[in-house]
């Protein structure tokens, strides 16, 4: 399966629909996303994972570079994940720390700390 | 001889097939269904970081699975044809760089696989990583 992208935007939030499978070979594309929304101006974003069926490090590292840039402009990036096989890979790699992971969208939105 | 062999070029696309691949045989081996997420995970890791060290490199020879189903555990090689990377590429070396893509790839395989061996090899390393099995095949 392909990795499927969509954006919508609630308040001052942009919502990031991830599907499918985040590997080596699809990253880049996320990692475009990621680009195109910071350089545009979205610096509070929400990467709804719910939809995400694989992720590796090659994933964590886009996610890793999309915190880093919105943090250059005062934003933030929150995840939405409820699968434990996704949440583990936060986990073993200690980046629970790095990311505010919510368990709904509308959690994520409501979020202000 | 492993059971199921596997050979392919280095590119990212493919890397999906290994994952697939690996997932299935090591079902069949009999590997507990609750680990083979970590099958593919791993395995996935292992092979990404090859595909980025033969890019990075200039090697064009393909990287290499082998799947073997032994007495009690399904052991798992990924090797790549580069040399000098495996040895000094602890999995904790820099556990901040996150931008260092193969080593947190190496940092996850540690952190998911209980049995796990880095070697170097006069033509390249080989991640070898084993799950027991569960249930005879």
């Amino acid at each position: 399966m392909d990795l499927s992208l969509s954006t919508r935007t609630v308040g001052d939030r942009t919502i990031v629909e991830v599907g499918g499978e985040i590997d080596v070979y699809t990253a880049p594309k996320l990692r475009e996303q990621l680009v195109e929304l910071v350089n545009d101006g979205s610096y509070h974003l929400v990467v709804d994972m719910e939809g995400v069926d694989f992720l590796d490090s090659t994933g964590l590292g886009v996610l890793v570079g999309g915190l880093k840039r919105v943090r250059a402009h005062e934003g933030s990036l929150r995840l939405v994940c409820n699968q434990e096989r996704i949440l583990k890979i936060f986990r073993i790699t200690g980046l629970t720390k790095v990311f505010p992971i919510h368990t709904s969208v509308d959690e994520a939105v409501a979020a202000t700390d | 001889m492993p059971t199921v062999e596997l050979l392919f070029s280095a590119q990212p696309e493919h890397v999906r097939t290994a994952r697939l691949v690996a997932a299935a045989v090591a079902r069949r081996a009999g590997v507990d269904e609750a680990v083979l997420d970590e099958v593919r995970l791993a395995v996935g890791e292992a092979c990404s970081r090859a595909v980025g060290l033969h890019r990075g490199n200039g090697v064009e020879e393909p990287v290499r699975v082998m799947l073997t189903e032994e007495e009690k555990k399904f052991s798992i090689e990924v090797a790549d044809e580069v040399p000098g990377n495996a040895a000094g590429a602890a999995p904790d070396a820099g556990g901040d760089e996150l931008s260092d893509e193969g080593e947190m790839g190496l940092a996850v395989i540690s952190g998911l696989v209980d049995d796990v061996d880095v070697t170097e090899t006069a033509t390249g390393g080989v991640i070898r990583m084993s799950w027991p099995i569960v249930t005879p095949a």
